[in-house]
């Protein structure tokens, strides 16, 4: 669940503008919700306020149950583990293999080797990078280091799984694939949200969704 | 087999997601803190040294007092003397031993009269000022002073154990300036993976810990380095000085072993704990 009220976002370095403003919504358990918006809206900007890369300036928000303001600091790594994040920019850590990428959400949970192995075994598989799995991320296409970093954002059964432009530089099929994949795991419970400043998309797969103009809530449904 | 070679490498790059190995590669740190755990190796041994020839010095010149006086009367005054409190003796020094004494410098003078001497034994450190008061209240008699050479030679070597103490503050402090650049350095080119850790959910402690390991590690092998550039030379240095200045063989007890064995665990202590306080300060601007 995620709930934002009165939500108002400042970057420091962004010269005194609001990125975003006046923000109210709420997101449910095991809902599946279109992130739309011209780029610039502010789209990464609520996606990153949801996975707790940046706390608001002002508003109330809750994460999984949790009031994000009141939390201690100390606090937020643990519900950062529950929250999976497919990066606009992908992330992956160019001097780790695709088997050691995926991993690393459970080694940072501290799992073994022995432990995590099955689960990344099964991820590489399910998005079809079994054969890769020794690969530099450099090394892949672009699809495929696409649908690596989601593998790597729900190897860790997140409840929250949010996803930044995931068919951003994908064709048609690759697409589709990715988008297959996300819906899938909405499917499995999870709560999913998804930014794209495609039309198509959410015309293709209807569901619920967030439109932003100018870091402002334009419609919600 | 090339399977089981691509785990390996797989496992071991597993345990170092940060890449630090090789951010923080090279030889420039361990080969700086060698130098430095170097030094310090050469400034503890020279504290050492200082400090038991200053030892050395005290204890010939303490607990002996020389008083000189007229042949007349001398009975007496050795009487009041050996009475003194903290005296455990007071014996004249025999005519025989003082002609030996005195022959380099007068010759064989047969006829030559001679003052008497007596060297008193003092049980009492600390009533020496008094002893040597009472001495000199005895009509004619001269007490020497302690050698003003000794207490000249004292100041140095006590000077000389201070300086090294400095030195090792010295080193301690750019040891920890250095591996703060370093540190820093590391951040540098890690600080996208850094951040990314950081939002799938590290915690600080897991981060800079790290850091810390690999920063200490780095310094421990530097200071062993050091170590067995040290121990050699400074073996050679205390088998060379130890006989002229000691009047005696070296031995192995004349190297700082306590010292120098805790070097490597310093210079690690110093290399994890800087590296936690910087990388957990960096961290702490992420939100
Ligand atoms: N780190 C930052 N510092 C300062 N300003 C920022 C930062 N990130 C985003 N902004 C600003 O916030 C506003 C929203 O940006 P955001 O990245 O959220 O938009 P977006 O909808 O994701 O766009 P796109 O579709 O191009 O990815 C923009 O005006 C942008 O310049
Ligand atoms: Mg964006």
């Amino acid at each position: 669940m995620v709930r934002f009220t009165n939500i108002g976002l400042r970057y420091p370095e962004g010269r005194g503008q609001w990125a975003l403003s006046g923000l109210d919504f709420l997101l449910e358990t095991g809902s599946f919700t279109w992130l739309l918006g011209p780029s610039g809206a502010g789209k990464s900007s609520v996606l990153g306020l949801m996975h707790l890369a940046v706390r608001p300036t002002a508003g109330r928000m809750e994460v999984l149950g949790q009031d994000v303001a009141r939390m201690r600091r100390g606090a937020l790594p643990g519900l950062r583990r529950r929250i999976g994040v497919v990066f606009q920019d992908y992330r992956l850590l160019p001097h780790l293999n695709a088997y050691e990428n995926v991993a690393l959400p459970l080694r940072i949970q501290g799992l073994t080797e022995q432990r995590l192995r099955a689960d990344v075994t099964e991820m590489l598989r399910w998005v079809g990078l079994l054969e890769r799995a020794d690969a530099a991320p450099a090394s892949l296409s672009g699809g495929e280091q696409q649908r690596l970093a989601l593998a790597r954002a729900v190897v860790a059964r997140p409840a929250l799984l949010v996803a930044d432009e995931p068919t951003g530089n994908l064709d048609g099929a690759q697409a589709r694939r990715v988008i297959a994949l996300l819906r899938e795991m909405h499917r499995l419970g999870t709560t999913v949200v998804v930014a794209t400043h495609s039309e198509a998309l959410p015309e293709e797969y209807p569901a619920p969704a967030l439109r932003l103009e100018a870091g402002r809530l334009l419609s919600h449904g | 087999m090339a399977d089981r070679n691509a785990f390996r490498m797989r496992r071991l790059r597993g345990r170092d997601p940060l890449g630090l190995r090789r951010a923080l590669a090279g030889w420039l740190l361990p080969a700086l803190v060698a130098a430095m755990a170097l030094l310090a190796a050469m400034a503890l041994t020279g504290a050492q040294g200082a400090g038991s020839l200053a030892a050395r010095w005290e204890q010939a010149a303490a607990g002996q007092i020389l008083v000189q006086l007229p042949p007349e009367g001398l009975g007496p005054a050795l009487d009041r003397l050996s009475a003194l409190p903290g005296v455990a003796s007071a014996t004249p020094v025999p005519d025989a031993r003082l002609r030996e004494f005195l022959r380099p410098w007068l010759g064989e003078v047969p006829g030559l009269p001679l003052p008497a001497m007596v060297e008193m034994r003092i049980s009492d450190p600390s009533a020496e000022t008094a002893i040597r008061a009472a001495a000199a209240d005895i009509p004619g008699a001269l007490v020497e002073e302690r050698g003003e050479a000794v207490t000249q030679a004292l100041r140095v070597a006590n000077g000389v154990r201070g300086l090294a103490w400095v030195i090792l503050a010295i080193i301690v402090l750019v040891a920890t300036a250095l591996v703060a650049v370093a540190t820093r350095a590391g951040i540098a080119a890690r600080s996208q993976t850094i951040t990314i850790l950081h939002e799938l959910g590290a915690r600080d402690s897991d981060i800079a810990g790290r850091f810390a390991r690999r920063l200490g590690w780095l310094c421990t092998l530097g200071a062993l380095g050091g170590l067995a550039i040290a121990l050699p030379a400074l073996w050679l240095l205390a088998d060379a000085a130890i006989p002229v200045a000691m009047a005696r063989p070296a031995a192995l007890a004349d190297l700082p072993w306590w010292g120098l064995a805790s070097l490597p665990l310093v210079a690690g202590t110093i290399g994890w704990i800087t590296a936690r306080l910087t990388v957990g300060a960096w961290l702490r601007r992420l939100p």
